[in-house]
């Protein structure tokens, strides 16, 4: 008999649902911002297409907020009903700031998305802007709470460990503000407004290719590549920041993400390898010399540590970490040479008919989620075998509950996110194939429509 | 490390916050789920758009509630929600994809043609699929939890019972009451009526299992029976009779035709039931082994919280206020963005 392992199952459950929902806070965090500065420009110029292009995304990011909201209420319990040990055990340090979440964000996007939604008609013009700007705003406040309980995790302190091995906090401003928190804050919110920009490019770069809405498609594929020529850059500079405080407070991680096995001097950069967790190497590297010490320490022959410093038992898997890493850099890359041509398309005045690199945007559509999910990957990945680092064990971490049960519950989450993925997706590729409403005030048409239900008599005043 | 510990009893002021973040979840998401589950009974696809726009703006943030809550205990209370969640597994779960299907029916509805119908039982299934686990959590909680060391001990459906099933059908009644009353106030013509006759056909089992948990609770523990038909008898038999009264009001004004009354009452009923329940399972976090003072969280994280909630709850409430507000009157079938 076989038997399932419930904190093996727990684990793919935890990643699953969340790595799932991190798409759409993170789209909606790009989107938010972005919405509230068309609906100033509109605001300020008078120009009609900003409200315009502003009508078209609050569609998509309506359908996107949904999801969020949904999958995130799912989040909320999962600590309690999967990981219930850790629950208990860090409720004293994780909980307020997860309760400050709710109280200073959830409550404020909630309520003035209803204004900015349906809000049109019913609050003046200031008003509504006042309320895009409260949803973004509550966007990044709620960024705040969460990356702090996450980067506490990653990095904890501002606590003592009582009798019963219960964490009691000792310092809020420590605990919140936790040594990986800035970069960490800063990295992911950089990422969020990129990875909505190279969406909003891609499907501006579909428009100018089709050659529809060229005033609408203009706007949004010159915001969207001013964001690839400032934003992309400057996350390199701050990923590479991160990087040096993970050296700092989590050295296995980052040797787990460069391959490195022997503490040495002189560390090479690993471009490509496939670390082997039995044999302790990599089969198959393609190295730059040097590079790796250079880039972590800023000397060609400082020490990096190797893996091995650490017992078996107390290494985060490699591949994982390693390959998700060189996916998110990859793809840093390619974003940062989209805003390197992108700047000298413009230059040469050639940014908006450039045919070739249509394509290529429309190709990095997608590029921020994966990229996204991939740093999340190597960070999450990387904590193990720790829920709080070098606090609690995963495995001493979860829920008395059957694995029989957590494979059911995760068989009903794969199945209800696949509904969910593929209904999201086709509703929002059809918006987009559908394209602009250009008479701005037009409502939708919802006269012959299937009904499941019974019809008898369709008058009403 | 600073705490209010010295003035006042920080786990039971968070008790209250708790309890009410929970009361405004059951009323405010209460109605909204019951207008799901009312959904496919409408007369007309007309009175279905109308239905949908009526909480659409709503829905969102009377689901926050429920973050609140679980966040909420998991913040406050930590102890309890490392033994209810797990204790609760299944319907929790069934609970939050039910949440799912009909959180995301509002956007795709609108959005669909051919496959409406879909979204349309999406809606209407997870509206009630949620008030029912809802229930069932309710009466899993009240009929107690088997606790070992600082875990759940008891077995994976110790929560199913005929009491929560009980309890679950009651809950599913009780929304469809809230649903019901809220679209009496907030449509006209024919959806009205339509609400209207379907607030008098549910009133009556809405009273029928209010009546039968309340005569049940007490015979499932000694303690509950002594604190109802001890001493304090004379003291708590008002609540009884004003809930009594209450249903005589609500009848009242669906006969009448008022408009908002009957909203008003349906809400006072559940606020009632809400008291009644409060005063059966008072002091417990987790009945019947775990108080709030031993489930709380340490005073420094309680005080920290309350700081925040002294500060954010009015802001709150004030902008929720304000949202129903500029959303108030008769809604159209016209989807609006």
């Amino acid at each position: 008999m076989f038997e399932l392992d419930p904190v093996l199952l727990a684990r793919i459950q935890f990643a699953f649902t969340i790595s799932f929902h991190i798409i759409f806070p993170a789209f909606t965090i790009g989107i938010a911002g972005w919405l509230a500065v068309l609906e100033g420009l509109w605001l300020k110029t008078g120009n009609i297409t900003y409200k315009e292009v502003y009508k078209f995304w609050v569609k998509i990011f309506a359908v996107c907020f949904g999801v969020g909201v949904v999958t995130g209420v799912v989040m909320s319990y999962q600590f309690g009903t999967n990981w219930s040990v850790f629950s208990d055990r860090v409720g004293n340090v994780i909980g307020p700031l997860l309760a400050y979440e709710v109280l200073t964000a959830f409550f404020l996007e909630a309520s003035f998305l209803g204004i900015m939604l349906f809000g049109w008609n019913r609050v003046s013009d200031k008003m509504h802007f006042f309320s895009t700007c409260m949803v973004a705003f509550g966007t990044l406040v709620s960024s705040f709470w969460i990356l702090a309980a996450n980067s506490w995790m990653q990095t904890p302190q501002g606590f003592e460990i009582d009798a019963n091995g219960i964490l009691q906090p000792t310092n809020w401003m420590e605990i919140i503000f936790n040594p990986s928190f800035p970069y960490r804050l800063v990295h992911m919110v950089l990422a969020a407004y990129l990875t909505t920009a190279f969406t909003v490019g891609g499907v501006a770069a579909w428009y100018l290719w089709n050659k529809r809405h060229i005033p609408h498609a203009r706007i949004m594929f010159g915001m969207a590549m001013i964001m690839a020529v400032f934003i992309a850059p400057i996350q390199l500079v701050v990923g590479d920041l991160h990087g040096l405080n993970t050296l700092e407070h989590q050295p296995a991680k980052v040797a787990a993400m460069e391959g490195i096995w022997e503490t040495e001097k002189g560390a090479d950069l690993r471009l490509i390898g496939f670390p082997d967790e039995q044999a302790e190497k990599n089969h198959y590297e393609i190295v730059i010399p040097d590079l790796a010490s250079y880039i972590l320490t800023h000397h060609w022959d400082g020490e990096v540590k190797g893996l091995k410093e650490w017992a078996k038992e107390d290494r985060p898997p490699v591949a994982i970490v390693f390959w998700s890493f060189r996916i998110m850099v990859g793809i840093g890359v390619a974003m940062i040479l989209t805003g390197i041509i992108a700047a000298i398309l413009f230059l040469r005045k050639r940014l908006f008919d450039t045919r070739w690199f249509q394509i290529w945007c429309m190709a990095l559509t997608p590029a921020g989620f994966i990229a996204l999910l991939a740093g999340w990957f190597v960070t999450e990945v990387g904590r193990q075998p720790y829920t709080a680092y070098g606090i609690i064990r995963t495995t001493e971490s979860v829920s008395p509950v059957l694995g029989e049960h957590v494979a059911l519950s995760l068989l009903a989450f794969i199945i209800t996110y696949i509904v969910l993925f593929g209904a999201s997706t086709y509703y929002i590729l059809k918006l987009i194939g559908k394209g602009i409403d250009t008479k701005a005030e037009g409502f939708e048409e919802h006269s012959k429509i299937a009904t499941p239900f019974k019809t008898p008599t369709e008058k009403e005043g | 490390m600073f705490s209010f510990e010295n003035f006042i009893d920080l786990p039971l002021i968070w008790a209250g916050i708790i309890g009410i973040a929970v009361l405004l979840y059951v009323l405010l998401d209460g109605f909204d789920l019951g207008v799901g589950i009312l959904f496919p009974f409408a007369p007309t696809e007309k009175c279905r758009d109308r239905m949908m726009n009526s909480i659409a703006p709503f829905w969102d943030g009377n689901e926050t509630w429920l973050v609140l809550g679980g966040g909420g205990l998991f913040a406050a209370f930590p102890l309890a929600y490392a033994i209810v969640m797990p204790a609760m597994y299944l319907p929790i779960i069934a609970m939050l994809l039910c949440l799912i299907f009909r959180g995301v029916a509002f956007e795709f509805r609108f959005k669909s043609h051919k496959s409406r119908f879909l979204w349309d039982y999406a809606f209407h299934f997870g509206s009630l699929g949620a008030a029912l686990m809802q229930g069932m959590i309710l009466g899993g909680i009240i009929q107690g939890i088997t606790i070992e060391d600082r875990n759940f001990g008891g077995g994976p459906f110790d929560w199913l019972s005929a009491f929560s099933l009980m309890t679950g059908l009651g809950v599913v009644c009780g929304y469809v009451l809230l649903g019901a009353t809220w679209l009496i106030m907030k449509t006209e013509g024919q959806t009205q009526d339509w609400a209207r006759r379907a607030a008098k056909y549910i009133w009556l089992f809405v009273a029928i299992s209010m009546g039968v948990v309340s005569l049940w609770v007490p015979y499932l523990d000694n303690d509950i029976h002594m604190r109802w038909f001890g001493g304090l008898f004379i003291w708590l038999l008002p609540i009884p009779i004003f809930t009594a009264a209450l249903f005589g009001v609500l009848i009242y004004g669906l006969m009448r035709r008022r408009e908002v009354l009957p909203f008003i009452t349906s809400l006072l009923i559940f606020v009632m039931g809400f008291i009644g329940l409060v005063i059966s399972l008072w002091p417990f976090a987790v009945p019947y082994d775990i108080t709030i003072w031993s489930a709380a969280a340490a005073n420094t994280s309680l005080s920290i919280m309350l700081i925040g909630v002294v500060i954010m709850l009015p802001i709150i409430l004030s902008y929720t206020a304000y949202c129903y507000y500029i959303f108030r009157g008769k809604v159209s079938d016209e989807h609006h963005y």
